[in-house]
C-alpha cells in the first residue's frame, strides 16, 4: 500500500482528501494529514460568522468522525517542519517521522502584515483562523469593559476586510476601513461600483477610508490611532489587519523545491512541483506565475491530483482560470466576472441607479460581439446568465445594453437561458450542464421540476441556480408543446380559482359529483380531496363533518393528530379572554384524562395526547362548560390576538379586545385556502403583534389602521398598511371583501402574505378593488362572508349529537379498546409521547 | 428488525386459512376506511367504493411505528390504489403494498371478501 502525505487541513486540504475517497483505487492507498491548526479544515469563506455565532462546530468541513470513517489518518496541533525528498520522509515538529510515495502540499497562505512602525503593538490582530477572531472578541470585550465607545480600524478593503468591518459594527465598536488604493476591492471593483457599495456599507455604519498609506500606529506598549501623514493622525482602540495573504512557501524552502521570486510554490498545469512525486495546491502554489486566492480554482487543483494520482493522468489545469466572484456582503450583492476592469481596451456599457444604489457595468470587445467581462454591485440578479454567456464566448444582442437594464425598460428582451449551449454548466455543485438537464426531459425521464431535480441533482447544493433550473424546465417542457400548468394534481385539469367557480356556478355537493363531471377520470387523491372538501366548505359553509372521509388529517377528527398518532384539542377562546370558571374547567379536563397542558404560540390552551375514543367524551365536557371548536385543525380562522386595550391599559385607544372577540366570533369556522390569523392592538406600541397578522388592527387617534397580508411561519412579512383611521363597521367591511377575495382565487396552501405578494398590481390593485370597488363585486363579496357569518355551526356539537357522525371516533369498528401501541413518558411532571425510532 | 412490523405479513389470496368476520360493511365509509381488531393485530380495511373493491393492510405506518393508517385518504395515484399516511402523506399501494413516493418498507396487505353485507379478512393462522 502507498501512503500519500497531505500537508495542511484547510478547505483546499480536505477537498483533496474528500474527492480523494470518492474516486475509485482510493483504498489502495493509506492518506496521512497533517494539520497545525487544533481542529479539523473548516469553512474560512464563512469565518464572520463566528463572530456572531461563535459556534466552531458549525463551520467544519466535516466532523473528525469522516476522517476516522474514511482511515485517514489526521494528526492536528502538529506542524511538518522539514521534507527530505532523498528518503522521501516528512519530520513534524514532534521529531516524528513518516514516509511517503506521494507529497501533498496544501499548506495555504497566511495573512500578510505590511512593516508599519508599531504593528507589533498591544491591540493589533490578524484575521485568519478561528484562535485569531477568538483573540479579537477577547479584546473588544476587554475594551467595552472600559464603557466609552470604542473605535476600531480594519487594514484592506478587500472583500474579508469588509466581512470583518459589518462584524466589528455589530459588536458595538465604531469601525473604519482603512485602505491604501482609491477604491474597494480593488482586485474587482472599478471607481464607480466601488462608491456605489460604499453608499451601502456606509449606510450600515462602516466608516471608509480611501488613499491612506499608514505611516505609523501611535501609542506606547498598545496602539491609539493610525499616523497617516504628518498632520493625520485619526485615534483607534485596535486595528484588524486584513491586507492579503502570503502564501506558506517556507517548508518547500527546506527541500530546495522551486519557488516564486515573490513567494509560492512553482507547479504545472497537473500541479507538480520541481519533485515530480510532490503536487502543491491552492494558495501555497504558483500556476501561471500567479497564486489564485479563491475556493473554486483551489478545487479545481485538489481534482487535478486525483485525477493525476487515480484516474487521466493528462488531466491539467486550464490556462485560463475563472476568477468571477458572486457574493452577498453584509446583505449586499457584488459580483465581477471576466476582465471587469477593462484592462484589455474593450468597450463599457454602465447602468447606474443611485437611488436604489445599483451599479451594473460590462465590458465587451470593439466589435459589439462578446462579452468581456462585468461587474454588479447591489443587484446581482443577472450574474448567472451573464457568466454563462462569457464562459461559453456566446453572441450578444445588437444592443448590448439590453444585457443590464431592468427589465421593463429597454431591457430583459435577451437572456433566454434556452440560448445557452448545451455544454453550459448550469449548477457548479453537482456540474449538470445545460444538455443534461434538457435531455432529462426530452427522453421523458423527467415530466417536471421535481423529475428533474431528482434525476440531475441539480440544483441540490447551493441552490443558486434553481431559477434557471425551473426557467430551463418549464422552456424546454413548452417546446414539447407540453403545457405547463398549475392544476391542482393528476385528477384535475383545472387550478383552485378554476374549481372554486366551478363548485359555486354548479352547486355541486359532494366530491363525487365534482370528479365525475370534470375529472381526469381517476378517484381523487390527498391534494384534490381536501381542496375539494375546502372549496365546497367556503362556498357552502359546510363543516368537516358533511363528508369526513375526504378532508385532511385533521379535519376529519376535528382535531390535531401529533407525532404517536394521538390529538391535541383547543377549544376556542375568543380574543384570548377567558373567565377563571373556564379556566378551571379546562384544568380538571385536562387533569382528568391526562393530558400534556401548554399554552399555544396563539395564547390558546392546547391539550394534547388524546386518543380517537376520548375525544367525544373530552368534547360533551367542554362543551357543557360552554366551549366550542377553536378550529386550531383546520385552514381557517385560528385566533385573533389582542393586548388588552383601552378597557384596563392607561395607554389604550380603543377597545382590542371587544373588538378581536367581535372579529373571531364574525370569522370562526370559515374554510380558506390556508389558516388565517389575526391581531387587534389598543395602540401603536402594538402589544398584540398584529402586524404579523394576515389581518391586523391598531387603535390610533380617529379609529382603526388596518393592516393586510402579514406573516409569521418560514417566510415571515408584516402587513401592509392598507386604509387609516376607519372605524369599526368599515374595518369589518374591507375585512370581508380581503378575506372573500383571498378565498375565491389564491392557489391551494398558500397564505395572504404570497397571495398579496403575487397578485398583479399589487397593494394599490386591491386598494381598488376592495376600498373604491373597480370590479363592482364588492357587494357580492360582502354578502357571500355574510352568508357564511350566518351558517355558522360548531363541528364538535354538531357531531357529538349525531350517532351517526359519532361512528369515526372509534379506533376500531370491531371493539371498544383503544389503540394498545401506544407508549407515553414522562415529562416535567406531565407526558409525551415516546421518541420515535 | 421491529418487534411490531414482523406481526405484519402480507396473505395472499390462496393462503388464507382463517376468514374473520371483522364487521358490517355499513361500518366502513365510502371511499375511506377504518380499523379491525384482529387477535394482536391492527388491520386497516379500505371500503373503495369507486372501484368497487375492498382493501386491507396493516394499520401500521412503516415510517415511524404509528397505527394510523386507516385514518389515511384513498384514491389513485397514476390508476395505482393507494393510501395516504395521516403524519407525513406517505403513499402507498394498496394492491402491492409498495411505497409510492419514497423507499419506505411496503406494508403488508391482507384478501377481503364480503359476504351478506359482511366485511371478511383473510389471515394465514
Amino acid at each position: 500500500m502507498k501512503t500519500i502525505i497531505v500537508v495542511g487541513n484547510g478547505m483546499v486540504g480536505y477537498k483533496f482528501c474528500e474527492k480523494f475517497m470518492a474516486k475509485e483505487g482510493s483504498k489502495s492507498f493509506k492518506l496521512i494529514v497533517f494539520g497545525e491548526e487544533p481542529r479539523p479544515a473548516y469553512d474560512r469563506v464563512h469565518l464572520s460568522e463566528y463572530f456572531e455565532n461563535k459556534n466552531a462546530k458549525a463551520l467544519e468541513m466535516a466532523p473528525r468522525t469522516w476522517y476516522e470513517e474514511n482511515e485517514i489518518e489526521l494528526i492536528t496541533n502538529v506542524r511538518v517542519s522539514d521534507i527530505s525528498r532523498k528518503s522521501k520522509t516528512i519530520v513534524t515538529t514532534k521529531d516524528e517521522k513518516y514516509t511517503y510515495d506521494y507529497l501533498v502540499l496544501a499548506t495555504g497562505s497566511s495573512a500578510f502584515v505590511p512593516p508599519i512602525k508599531g504593528i507589533e503593538k498591544e491591540g493589533v490582530f490578524v484575521y485568519r483562523t478561528i484562535e485569531d477572531l477568538d483573540d479579537t472578541m477577547n479584546y473588544v470585550a476587554k475594551l467595552k469593559a472600559e464603557g466609552t465607545q470604542k473605535k476600531a480600524a480594519i487594514l484592506g478593503g478587500g472583500l474579508l476586510g469588509l466581512e470583518a468591518a459589518k462584524a466589528l459594527v455589530d459588536m458595538g465598536l465604531e469601525t473604519s476601513v482603512v485602505e491604501f488604493a482609491p477604491r474597494l476591492m480593488p482586485r474587482q471593483l472599478n471607481n464607480d461600483a466601488s462608491k456605489s457599495l460604499q453608499t451601502k456599507l456606509e449606510a450600515l455604519g462602516i466608516k471608509i477610508l480611501l488613499s491612506k498609506a499608514t505611516q505609523q500606529l501611535t501609542g506606547d506598549s498598545f496602539m491609539t490611532g493610525m499616523q497617516f501623514s504628518e498632520d493625520e493622525t485619526v485615534p483607534f482602540d485596535m486595528l484588524l489587519v486584513s491586507a492579503g495573504i502570503r502564501p506558506r512557501d517556507e517548508l518547500a524552502k527546506t527541500c530546495e523545491l522551486e519557488v516564486g521570486t515573490r513567494g509560492g510554490i512553482v507547479v504545472t498545469n497537473d500541479m507538480r512541483t520541481s519533485d515530480t512525486d510532490i503536487f502543491a495546491i491552492g494558495e501555497c502554489a504558483l500556476l501561471n506565475n500567479m497564486i489564485y486566492g479563491l475556493v473554486a480554482p483551489g478545487y479545481d487543483m485538489a481534482e487535478i491530483v486525483v485525477e493525476q494520482l487515480l484516474g487521466d493522468k493528462e488531466a491539467n489545469m486550464p490556462t485560463e482560470i475563472d476568477m468571477s466572484t458572486k457574493l452577498k456582503l453584509s446583505g449586499i450583492d457584488v459580483a465581477s466576472f471576466g476582465d471587469a476592469l477593462n484592462e484589455n481596451d474593450g468597450l463599457e456599457i454602465v447602468y447606474e441607479n443611485a437611488l436604489q444604489g445599483i451599479y451594473k457595468s460590462i465590458i465587451v470587445d470593439k466589435e459589439g460581439k462578446s462579452l468581456l467581462g462585468g461587474i454588479m454591485v447591489g443587484d446581482a440578479s443577472d450574474y448567472s446568465m451573464l457568466h454563462q454567456i462569457f464562459l461559453n464566448g456566446m453572441a450578444i444582442p445588437e444592443n448590448p445594453e439590453q444585457l443590464i437594464l431592468p427589465a421593463g425598460a429597454d431591457g430583459g428582451s435577451f437572456g433566454d437561458v434556452m440560448d445557452l449551449p448545451n455544454e453550459a454548466q448550469i449548477c457548479s455543485c453537482e456540474n449538470v450542464t445545460k444538455g443534461q438537464i434538457c435531455g432529462s426531459i426530452e427522453s421523458g425521464e423527467s415530466k417536471d421540476l421535481a423529475d428533474v431535480v431528482s434525476c440531475t441533482k441539480a440544483g441540490t447544493g447551493c441552490g443558486g441556480c434553481k431559477p434557471m433550473v425551473k426557467d430551463l424546465t418549464e422552456a424546454t417542457l413548452k417546446s414539447l408543446g407540453i403545457e405547463v400548468k398549475d392544476s391542482v394534481c393528476e385528477h384535475f385539469d383545472y387550478n383552485r380559482q378554476d374549481l372554486y367557480k366551478i363548485i359555486q356556478v354548479k352547486g355541486y355537493e359532494t366530491f363525487d359529483e365534482v370528479l365525475d363531471n370534470h375529472g381526469n377520470g381517476g378517484h381523487g387523491c390527498e391534494l384534490c380531496k381536501p381542496l375539494v372538501a375546502s372549496l365546497m366548505a367556503s362556498i357552502n359553509a359546510d363543516t368537516a363533518n358533511k363528508e369526513y372521509a375526504i378532508q385532511d388529517s385533521n379535519d376529519r377528527f376535528l382535531a390535531n393528530i401529533q407525532r404517536n398518532g394521538t390529538y391535541s384539542v383547543v377549544p376556542r377562546v375568543p380574543g384570548g379572554e377567558i373567565t377563571p370558571d373556564k379556566l378551571i374547567a379546562l384544568g380538571e379536563i385536562a387533569k382528568k384524562y391526562d393530558l400534556y397542558t401548554k399554552v399555544t404560540g396563539g395564547v390558546r390552551i392546547d391539550l394534547f395526547g388524546a386518543t380517537l375514543n376520548q375525544l367525544p367524551l373530552i368534547w360533551k365536557e367542554l362543551i357543557d362548560h360552554g366551549f366550542e371548536s377553536g378550529h386550531a385543525y383546520g385552514k381557517s380562522l385560528r385566533t385573533v390576538k389582542t393586548c388588552v386595550g383601552s378597557t384596563w391599559c392607561r395607554y389604550g385607544m380603543d377597545e382590542s379586545v371587544s373588538f378581536g372577540i367581535e372579529l373571531e366570533n364574525r370569522y370562526r369556522g370559515i374554510r380558506a385556502p390556508h389558516k388565517i390569523k389575526g391581531g387587534v392592538s389598543g395602540c401603536i406600541r402594538e402589544c398584540a403583534e398584529a402586524r404579523g397578522k394576515d389581518f391586523g388592527l391598531i387603535a390610533v387617534e380617529g379609529g382603526w389602521n388596518l393592516y393586510l397580508g402579514g406573516n409569521g411561519g418560514a417566510t415571515p412579512r408584516h402587513a401592509e398598511l392598507f386604509a387609516e383611521q376607519i372605524d369599526n363597521e368599515t374595518v369589518i367591511k374591507y375585512i370581508d371583501r380581503y378575506l372573500m377575495l383571498y378565498m375565491r382565487t389564491a392557489k391551494p396552501l398558500q397564505r395572504t402574505a404570497a397571495w398579496q405578494e403575487r397578485l398583479e398590481g399589487g397593494l394599490d390593485y386591491l386598494k381598488e378593488v376592495i376600498i373604491e370597488d373597480k370590479l363592482g363585486i364588492a357587494e357580492d363579496l360582502e354578502n357571500e362572508m355574510q352568508t357564511l357569518v350566518n351558517k355558522f355551526e360548531c363541528e364538535w356539537t354538531q357531531a357529538i349529537n349525531d350517532p351517526e357522525m359519532m361512528k369515526r371516533f372509534n379506533h376500531f369498528v370491531n371493539s371498544d379498546d383503544d389503540d394498545d401501541n401506544l407508549v407515553f413518558v414522562p415529562l416535567r411532571e406531565q407526558k409525551m409521547p415516546e421518541k420515535w425510532v | 428488525m421491529n418487534i411490531i412490523s414482523d406481526k405484519y405479513k402480507t396473505v395472499k389470496p390462496e393462503d388464507v386459512n382463517v376468514w374473520f368476520k371483522a364487521a358490517p360493511v355499513s361500518s366502513f365509509p365510502k371511499d375511506g376506511g377504518a380499523c379491525v381488531k384482529y387477535k394482536d393485530l391492527q388491520i386497516a380495511v379500505f371500503n373503495f367504493k369507486r372501484l368497487n373493491k375492498w382493501y386491507a393492510c396493516q394499520n401500521l405506518s412503516p415510517e415511524k411505528e404509528e397505527m394510523v393508517l386507516s385514518r389515511g385518504m384513498i384514491g389513485d395515484h397514476k390508476g395505482i390504489p393507494m393510501v395516504a399516511c395521516p403524519l407525513h402523506k406517505k403513499t402507498f399501494s394498496l394492491e402491492s403494498g409498495d411505497n409510492l413516493n419514497g423507499d419506505l418498507d411496503a406494508i403488508a396487505t391482507y384478501p377481503v371478501k364480503i359476504e351478506d353485507d359482511i366485511v371478511y379478512i383473510g389471515f394465514s393462522e
